[in-house]
């Protein structure tokens, strides 16, 4: 342990901790603005100096470890004027756009400046004239409000592994930005939108479609139906104040069916018709080796996409089973428009997404148009959906609670938690060991894939065999479980896993690309724990017991894997290499 | 060449190798061959052939007379070994048939010796005359004519030659004369005087003590020992003739790696990069990490406007480098090397990786080497010329493949460094500066300089000076002595304003504050630093604020963009400097800019944003007024200094080189 002091107060500290973090501990919040606690220190902007005694030179606490009988000060005259004019150099170099920016009150730099009661420039604004790119129509870098912090590039290099972003040019020059100077939406970009959940301004934020929402929630021809994602409900809270993890669900279908929604589905059920299909896959894969494990979930678009550039060669173990935003669109446009008697081409399919992946999913292949017509026609993030509920003057916190349209609204326990990692590979478990045995699995809480670890595995046995799984989040963890893969495969051993869950976003979807702002390991298992507390909840915990799920196949679809099933609720994969690290 | 045993380099070191009789020696270094030396060499060579003279011709790198460049030394029978500069092929095919031939010097092209010798101890066989006074009544050809009419007078015609020589190594010190081969030195000698010398000296064979120049050269050649006297590219001229790889076998025979360290700390010698590390220090630092690798990096990434040391040493001496290299590794205990050098220097480059092949060949580097089980190699990785790349932290992450972009220390590279390992790196100077010290000892190397900083430092000596040249000179020698005594002044004889040390990290010094012996604390206490070792002369006419705005700019495009107070800093008070050196500033920028340069010194993460405001402060700190004049004089004032002013510090000397 280190004992030192901070601005005359004893702190007691483990070995390696920063100062930055030490100084939290001791209620001194030292401000930063390129830190960000998912991340290691870049120590790129020069806020958070401090001094330690008997030295001249200010010294990073993001990125120096403090020492034994060190006396730090966090505030003094000349720290804070040395911090004050770094700042206001920042601000010299970023445009005066806070009240068009996307991340207008939620921005960090904005928040450091008003603390520091910056005055009038005494330095002239310079900003470099850059467009922004808008290529992928999921996210949008405005380069002109990047500060150089590096995060996004950390986050892209070494948390996702996807490489996309770099930083090019150099001096006042400097730039974020695909590496080659390329669009985003032709570099190895995944738009897993992690880079814009951990921009500290307004430089990376999602592709805002509101607008187009709304124009379809104002047009007498339309009529617009809803579903939410599973993650959402315990994060949107966030954006109007409430505790990470606080499930918000039955207000959410109230406030939904208020924005004017003719109908509030949710992605929970088609997360249980999932489920069905893609157990029932395992299944033929597993017991009857009608084709090759192991099998791969694929209802995260950033991971299909991650895979289909950089690991195509595992192409023949995605489970080809849609993603349950997909199913619910095609589901919508044709079980429940036959049923309701509506004109598909006349019904408008929202979805709130964690997610700016999700937005690339819409129109990822000509599956997507199952229906015949575009399956889901606009995804919003929960980043978003918080801003509508804004915009339309809803008390959405104190509505009644209220219950979601039949025939798509009913979900398990199952369903909820696809939303934190370890969620699909548990509801995959409880319905494929049912298949497989006939039986109810006795404990439902797969343990072994719960939890934050990178990479988690497990082992359960069925019908006396061992079924081996594994679990990755964080595209960054995924070549580790493939390599072991690949190196059994080459060997000619057993198969280490025959069932792998990736989600490209650490924590799953609770840890979102278009989730509320401030994402932390903290928040991930409080939104977590909010969905598992759902899934207790829930009078049913299996997919394949969800009574609307049972009905569906019974009056539409037939068997899971049936004909109808394939053409509807099933898709295919492509390599599409890009360049590679 | 075969493999080297202990008995033979140990035989080496008792019996050293011989010259030839009769040989000119051409230094091709870059600056050299860029001056036309090439040209040089291949006419000796043509002519030598033609003839077939029985001159050896060889090839070495610079001694460092860049004002002369190209440069020749020659070695006759019966005549006093020199230099001539501004060579080209006429005076080359001159040298032959004159200096070679009929024992003549070549007029206005000898260099003279800065070995000075008290007595005269040889019979006169030439006099070396020139005028050191101001350009303007130069009296050189007159004394010429007077001595030679005197030597007839006294028969002693076509015994005796006059020589106007290119350079005396005395300067202001009216008409010098130099009596070779003695080198004899009198200095403001008067028309009167001319007899006396004649009568006396030439034909009586005394001193006249009244006229003799007793002081000794400033220059004390440690680091550039070899530079211009052997040949580069030859491992045998470097074994034979410079006790080459001497130092290397002391520490790997008969020390132990701490014993090295040892030698390191008694002799004083800290980091020649410019921060002034202890380099024992460093080296124990690393050694004492507990890892299977470590590794030694050799910093060739010189990139300071006006530097050429590295480069030279690189190019004149490779060898000493790699060995000061090896010494490194065996007291580390490290196996891999690196010398990152910028591409900018291909022949350093070329010279180096020559030297780590013979190096090779001879046995030096490999496995095991000598039988004693120590095992090292090393390799050239190219830098691509990025300043910040010489930051340590910055190097590494290009050799890795990585953007050059400095991290935060710590942890240092002692404990974490390339590849995660323990990595020592080293300056070109600081390494070549280990073989002499494990050579001679490290106490002779710390009775050289002063208290805190031992040893001697090179410098290039670039800018508004007579003869911009490499100095080697000990620690505490004074500014004045470097400008003055050893580089002759101010060029065309003006006033010095001031001289810019460390490059674009460092400050100006004012003429006020020359006396200052340099060292590390003393030119930090003046606002510079001693940097790598560029030196620039400025004379009254340079704006300062155009100075500072040069340097600036430098730093704005070799800022890594990483950090906000170095990126955003630099460029913005490059603007208001700009504005103010338009004539268009107001008073209120001079508060800015010491804001911005205190942001930028206390929150840059490495020292190029630490230190980029040095040349503003300084300027500021010795100059206001300077800058004041540009606040109160707006546009008008500001054309006019601009008209004043050709404003271009980094100048190269001219030396057009012409071919036949």
């Amino acid at each position: 342990m280190i004992k030192a002091r901070i601005n005359q107060i004893d702190v007691e500290v483990p070995e390696g901790t920063s100062i930055l973090d030490a100084a939290r501990q001791v209620q001194v919040k030292i401000p930063t603005l390129c830190k960000h606690k998912d991340l290691l220190p870049t120590a790129a902007c020069g806020i958070c100096i401090v001094r330690n005694k008997g030295s001249n030179k200010l010294i990073r606490s993001c990125c120096t470890p403090l020492e034994n009988d060190m006396e730090i000060t966090t505030h003094d005259h000349d720290i804070v004027d040395v911090r004050r004019a770094t700042l206001e150099l920042i601000l010299s170099n970023h445009p005066q756009a806070c009240l068009n920016c996307g991340r207008n009150g939620e921005c960090e730099l904005q928040s450091l400046a008003a603390d520091f009661n910056i005055p009038m420039e005494s330095i002239k604004r310079y900003v470099r004239d850059t467009p922004p790119d808008t290529s992928t129509g999921s996210i949008v870098i405005d380069f002109e409000k990047c500060i150089k912090c590096g995060r996004c590039i950390q986050v892209c290099q070494e948390m996702q592994n996807v490489w996309a972003l770099s930083f090019l040019d150099r001096g006042i020059n400097t730039r974020m930005a695909p590496a080659g100077d390329i669009t985003l939406a032709e570099s190895p970009c995944v738009k897993c939108g992690q880079c814009s959940a951990h921009c500290p301004t307004g430089a990376i934020v999602e592709n805002d479609e509101t607008p187009a929402v709304w124009e379809a929630l104002h047009d007498p021809e339309k009529v617009c139906v809803v579903q939410i994602a599973p993650s959402v409900r315990v994060t949107l809270g966030e954006a109007f104040g409430l505790p990470p993890g606080t499930n918000l669900t039955k207000k959410l279908y109230a406030a939904l069916r208020r924005l004017g929604f003719k109908a509030v589905f949710d992605t929970n059920f088609s997360a249980d018709v999932t489920i069905v299909e893609e157990a029932s896959e395992f299944i033929q894969r597993f017991a009857h080796k009608r084709g090759p494990l192991p099998l791969i979930t694929s209802c995260c678009p950033s991971w299909t996409d991650f895979m289909e550039k950089n690991h195509w060669d595992f192409i023949d173990n995605f489970s080809t089973a849609k993603s349950p935003q997909q199913i619910l669109g095609v589901l919508a446009k044709t079980y429940y428009a036959e049923k309701m008697k509506i004109d598909p081409a006349k019904l408008y399919m929202v979805s709130i997404m964690p997610c700016t992946a999700k937005k690339y999913e819409l129109s990822r292949t000509e599956e997507m148009y199952a229906s015949g017509h575009k399956d889901v026609d606009v995804s919003l993030t929960t980043r978003e959906l918080a801003r509508m509920l804004k915009q339309s003057g809803i008390d959405f916190l104190n509505l009644a609670d209220a219950e979601p349209d039949s025939v798509l609204g009913e979900y398990s326990g199952a369903g909820t938690i696809f939303g934190a990692t370890g969620g699909v590979m548990e509801a995959a478990i409880r319905t494929a060991y049912f298949y497989a045995t006939g039986k109810k699995l006795e404990k439902v809480e797969v343990d072994a894939v719960r939890g934050l670890d990178g990479v988690k595995q497990g082992e359960i046995s069925v019908n006396g065999a061992k079924v081996r799984v594994a679990v990755a989040h964080g595209l960054a963890n995924v070549e580790e479980v493939l390599n072991r893969v690949r190196a059994a495969r080459k060997a000619g051993q057993e198969l280490p896993y025959h069932f792998i869950e990736v989600m490209a976003c650490p924590g799953g979807c609770i840890g979102g690309g278009g989730q509320p702002y401030g994402v932390d390991n903290k928040r991930r298992t409080q939104r977590s724990a909010g969905l598992y507390q759902d899934d207790r909840d829930c009078p049913v915990r299996h997919s394949h017991e969800n009574p609307e799920v049972i009905r569906l196949y019974k009056e539409f679809l037939g068997q899971p894997l049936s004909d109808k099933a394939h053409h509807l609720l099933h898709t295919q994969y492509t390599a599409r290499p890009v360049y590679q690290r | 060449m075969k493999p080297l045993s202990r008995t033979d380099l140990e035989a080496l070191a008792r019996s050293p190798a011989s010259d030839p009789a009769e040989w000119i020696r051409v230094q091709l270094d870059t600056g050299g061959i860029a001056a036309g030396a090439e040209i040089v060499f291949n006419e000796i060579n043509r002519i030598r052939l033609e003839r077939q003279l029985p001159i050896a011709l060889l090839r070495a790198g610079s001694v460092g007379y860049s004002f002369a460049d190209p440069v020749v030394e020659v070695q006759a029978r019966g005549m006093p070994r020199v230099h001539y500069g501004r060579v080209d092929a006429q005076v080359a095919g001159r040298i032959i048939s004159e200096h070679c031939g009929t024992h003549q010097l070549v007029d206005e092209h000898v260099i003279a010796t800065r070995r000075r010798s008290l007595t005269l101890t040889d019979p006169v066989t030439h006099i070396l005359v020139r005028d050191t006074g101001p350009e303007s009544g130069n009296k050189t050809e007159f004394f010429q004519f007077s001595l030679t009419e005197e030597l007839k007078r006294r028969g002693l015609a076509g015994k005796v030659q006059v020589v106007r020589a290119l350079d005396m190594g005395v300067y202001d010190k009216g008409i010098v004369v130099q009596l070779l081969p003695s080198a004899v030195t009198y200095a403001n000698v008067l028309a009167s005087d001319v007899a006396r010398i004649v009568t006396k000296s030439v034909a009586g064979g005394k001193v006249l003590e009244e006229l003799l120049w007793k002081e000794t050269d400033k220059q004390v050649r440690v680091v550039l020992r070899n530079c211009g006297a052997i040949d580069p590219d030859s491992l045998e001229d470097y074994l034979g003739r410079a006790q080459g790889y001497q130092g290397f076998r002391r520490a790997l025979l008969e020390l132990t790696p701490e014993q090295v360290i040892g030698e390191l700390k008694a002799s004083g010698l800290r980091g020649r990069g410019g921060a002034g590390f202890p380099t024992w220090l460093k080296w124990q630092l690393t050694r004492a990490q507990p890892a299977a690798q470590r590794y030694v990096i050799c910093n060739g990434d010189e990139g300071d406007p006006g530097a050429f040391m590295d480069r030279s040493v690189l190019e004149s001496d490779p060898h000493s480098v790699l060995e000061g290299m090896m010494i490194a590794a065996y007291a580390m205990g490290s196996s891999q090397g690196y010398f990152y050098i910028r591409a900018e220097y291909p022949r350093a480059v070329e010279r180096i990786e020559r030297a780590i092949v013979q190096a090779r060949e001879a046995g030096l580097l490999g496995e095991n080497i000598l039988g004693t089980g120590f095992s090292f190699n090393a390799k050239v990785r190219l830098g691509a010329g990025a300043f910040v790349c010489g930051e340590e932290t910055a190097l590494i992450a290009s050799i890795e493949g990585k953007r050059g972009s400095p991290s935060p220390r710590p942890p240092y590279p002692s404990v974490r460094g390339l590849w995660g390992k323990p990595t020592a790196i080293n300056n070109v100077e600081t390494l070549a500066s280990v073989p002499a010290i494990l050579l001679r000892g490290g106490a002779w190397f710390a009775g050289l300089g002063t208290e805190s900083s031992k040893g001697t430092k090179v410098f290039a000596v670039t800018g508004k000076v007579r003869n911009a040249q490499l100095v080697e000179v000990p620690m505490g020698t004074t500014l004045h002595d470097i400008v003055y005594d050893v580089c002759g002044g101010v060029l065309d004889g003006k006033d010095i304003k001031g001289v810019q040390t460390g490059g674009p990290s460092g400050g100006v010094i004012p003429s006020q504050h020359l006396d200052t012996p340099i060292s590390y604390e003393t030119l930090q206490k003046l606002g510079s630093i001693m940097g790598s070792g560029g030196m620039l002369v400025m004379d009254q006419h340079d704006s300062m604020v155009e100075v500072a705005k040069f340097y600036l700019r430098f730093c704005v495009d070799e800022s890594c963009g990483k950090c906000a107070p170095c990126r955003i800093g630099g460029y913005q008070m490059l603007q208001i400097l700009d504005r103010i050196s338009r004539g268009r500033g107001s008073p209120a920028d001079l508060v800015t800019i010491r804001r911005i340069c205190s942001a930028m010194q206390k929150a840059s993460l490495c020292g190029l944003g630490q230190t980029a405001p040095n040349p503003v402060l300084s300027t500021l700190r010795y100059f206001d007024e300077e800058y004041k004049a540009y606040l109160e004089g707006g546009p008008s004032y500001a054309r006019k200094m601009s008209r004043a002013s050709t404003a271009e510090p980094a100048r190269e000397p001219a030396k057009p080189a012409v071919a036949p």
